[in-house]
């Protein structure tokens, strides 16, 4: 009687709490596309930003937030999915690898503005490349590290181990057996965890602040000279990303309709995020049936 | 003539003494299957001749281990004793990849490229492993998609396809049902013409039906062994009359 009683409850209570989030997340979104929809078009996602007059876009800022994101991903992901592959395969259990384990999963609650000074410090003082993509790429592979590697275990860990020993007893090496059986078969989970990462790239704007900078310099698409300062393929450039540049109009925007180009650059934040998940997860799942045969 | 010596082998996990003294011979072109109640060290063993141990942690091997009157330990390159010593697991392990891509895996990581080679190796495995009418129209599907008795005549054209000479099984139909399980028995009886087979089973019946060879193993320790007629219908030792006729295990 009692434990069908219970049953019920927590069924309910399962329902609920599920129902509430949906709810939340879908007003919330809806409630960011609808302040922005009168910004959702293509002037204001290709012109540059006005300081002091209406009807300044984002172009340069949504440029530089999808090419930090590539220059992130390039740094991030063969080191991340590199140590996961170390912790989960090669590390021995011990007082060294439970050392590793701890600084990594301190690392990942390390608050962003500080992660964001020890970049200021590092990659821009220390350096001498000042505000920069490369800095704030390099910080942000700091701030993502701990994900990348985390998930990238987890999902290699998560690989029947007879599939390792099939691959063994037909004579593989363990470089083999890791390239050819073992990461393919965790693609999924390394997915999931590169767009986790890619969906931080985006949002951050603490760790960015003192790196990438707060100005971008226009931008001349016809310029393919890497260190020209106004070509977009100069990482050395500062560049101001798109949750930089919200961040800022929001608390100094001295444009008349700097609320509503706040508004307009969130909703694009959020597509983008939305639209890089999809192309992801789409990208993934064909890679992995590629791999598998799976139709 | 003698495939595999096995001499004076003992196995610990850590301090636990698995195997024990094992006394050995492999003849070359038959079956020999090992039998014993759980835990008894059977599996432990066929893992030494092919040095899966070596994956584990803290196993040590003494005595040794002779392949055509080689150290395996000592004298054969891993590798190149998992080439010759191929092994089919208790449960259906097929890659996640295509039917085919399972097939070429040995074949490709040995160094094989040649797209006609492979094909030819593929169907030559598949239809040695009776499996190659069924799978012939859906090689490049998933192997997963494979029945559970598909799926471990595939592990044992994967392992054919990279020409072993001996052939571990380890309880191969013990998750399989009684169709596939024929189908296995039938499969091990033609590959014993051109292999060395070993296998681990849990049921007397098909320990009777297919093997030439029998060794009983308890608690680590080898108690009998001998062709199969003599071990099953005139064993030697007490313990293994015991359990034959199932007075235990």
């Amino acid at each position: 009687m009692n434990s069908k009683l219970y049953d019920k409850i927590a069924t309910i209570y399962f329902y609920v709490v599920a129902t509430f989030l949906i709810v939340f997340l879908i007003s919330l979104i809806s409630y960011i596309l609808y302040q922005g929809r009168t910004r959702l078009n293509i002037d204001f996602l290709t012109s540059p930003p006005k300081f002091m007059e209406v009807g300044g876009g984002i172009g340069p800022q949504l440029f530089n937030s999808i090419e930090l994101l590539i220059i992130t991903l390039i740094i991030s992901v063969p080191i991340g999915l590199g140590a996961g592959i170390y912790m989960a395969e090669y590390a021995k259990p011990g007082l060294l690898t439970e050392i590793i384990r701890l600084s990594v999963e301190t690392l990942s609650s390390m608050p962003s503005i500080v992660v964001g000074l020890f970049g200021l410090l590092v990659f821009v003082t220390m350096t001498g490349w000042g505000y920069s993509l490369i800095a704030g790429a390099l910080t942000l592979t700091v701030l993502n590290l701990p994900v990348m590697t985390r998930v990238s275990e987890d999902s290699i860990r998560s690989v029947p181990n007879s599939l390792r020993e099939a691959s063994y007893a037909l004579g593989s090496t363990k470089w083999q057996t890791i390239v050819k059986v073992v990461v393919p078969a965790a693609m999924p989970g390394i997915i999931t965890g590169i767009i986790l990462t890619a969906g931080r790239i985006f949002g951050e704007a603490a760790a960015l602040l003192y790196t990438a900078g707060m100005s971008s310099p226009a931008l001349n698409f016809s310029n393919l000279n890497p260190s020209s300062p106004t070509s977009p393929l100069n990482i050395f450039r500062s560049a101001e990303t798109l949750a930089v540049y919200i961040w800022k109009v929001n608390s100094e925007g001295l444009a008349p309709d700097a609320r509503q180009i706040a508004d307009g650059a969130a909703a694009v934040l959020l597509l983008m995020v939305l639209i890089f998940n999809i192309l992801a997860r789409w990208l993934g799942s064909i890679l992995y049936k590629r791999m598998t045969g799976e139709k | 003539m003698k495939k595999i010596e096995v001499r004076e082998l003992d196995l610990f996990y850590g301090e636990v003494q698995a195997l024990k003294k094992i006394n050995l011979d492999v003849e070359a072109n038959s079956v020999l299957a090992l039998i014993g109640p759980s835990g008894c060290g059977k599996s432990t063993f066929i893992r030494t001749l092919n040095r899966m141990n070596d994956l584990i942690e803290g196993v040590k091997i003494n005595g040794t281990v002779l392949l055509d009157g080689q150290d395996i330990y000592k004298e054969v390159d891993v590798i190149e004793l998992r080439k010759k010593v191929g092994m089919v697991f208790q449960k259906p392990n097929p890659f996640p990849m295509t039917v085919y891509d399972n097939v070429a895996y040995g074949p490709r990581i040995h160094g094989i490229k040649d797209k006609k080679k492979l094909n030819e190796i593929v169907e030559k495995s598949l239809k040695a492993a009776a499996l190659w009418d069924e799978v012939k129209d859906r090689l490049h599907k998933s192997a997963l998609s494979l029945s559970g008795g598909q799926q471990q005549r595939l592990c044992i054209a994967r392992t054919l396809a990279v020409e072993p000479e001996v052939i571990l099984m380890d309880e191969p139909t013990s998750a399989l049902d009684p169709i596939s399980t024929m189908k296995i028995e039938e499969l091990i009886e033609e590959l014993k013409k051109k292999y060395t087979i070993i296998i681990v089973t849990h049921n007397m019946q098909q320990a009777g039906r297919v093997s030439d060879y029998t060794a009983f193993f308890l608690n680590g320790e080898l108690i009998e062994s001998g062709p199969t007629d003599q071990v099953f219908y005139n064993p030697k030792d007490k313990r293994t009359e015991d359990y034959i006729t199932g007075r235990f295990g």
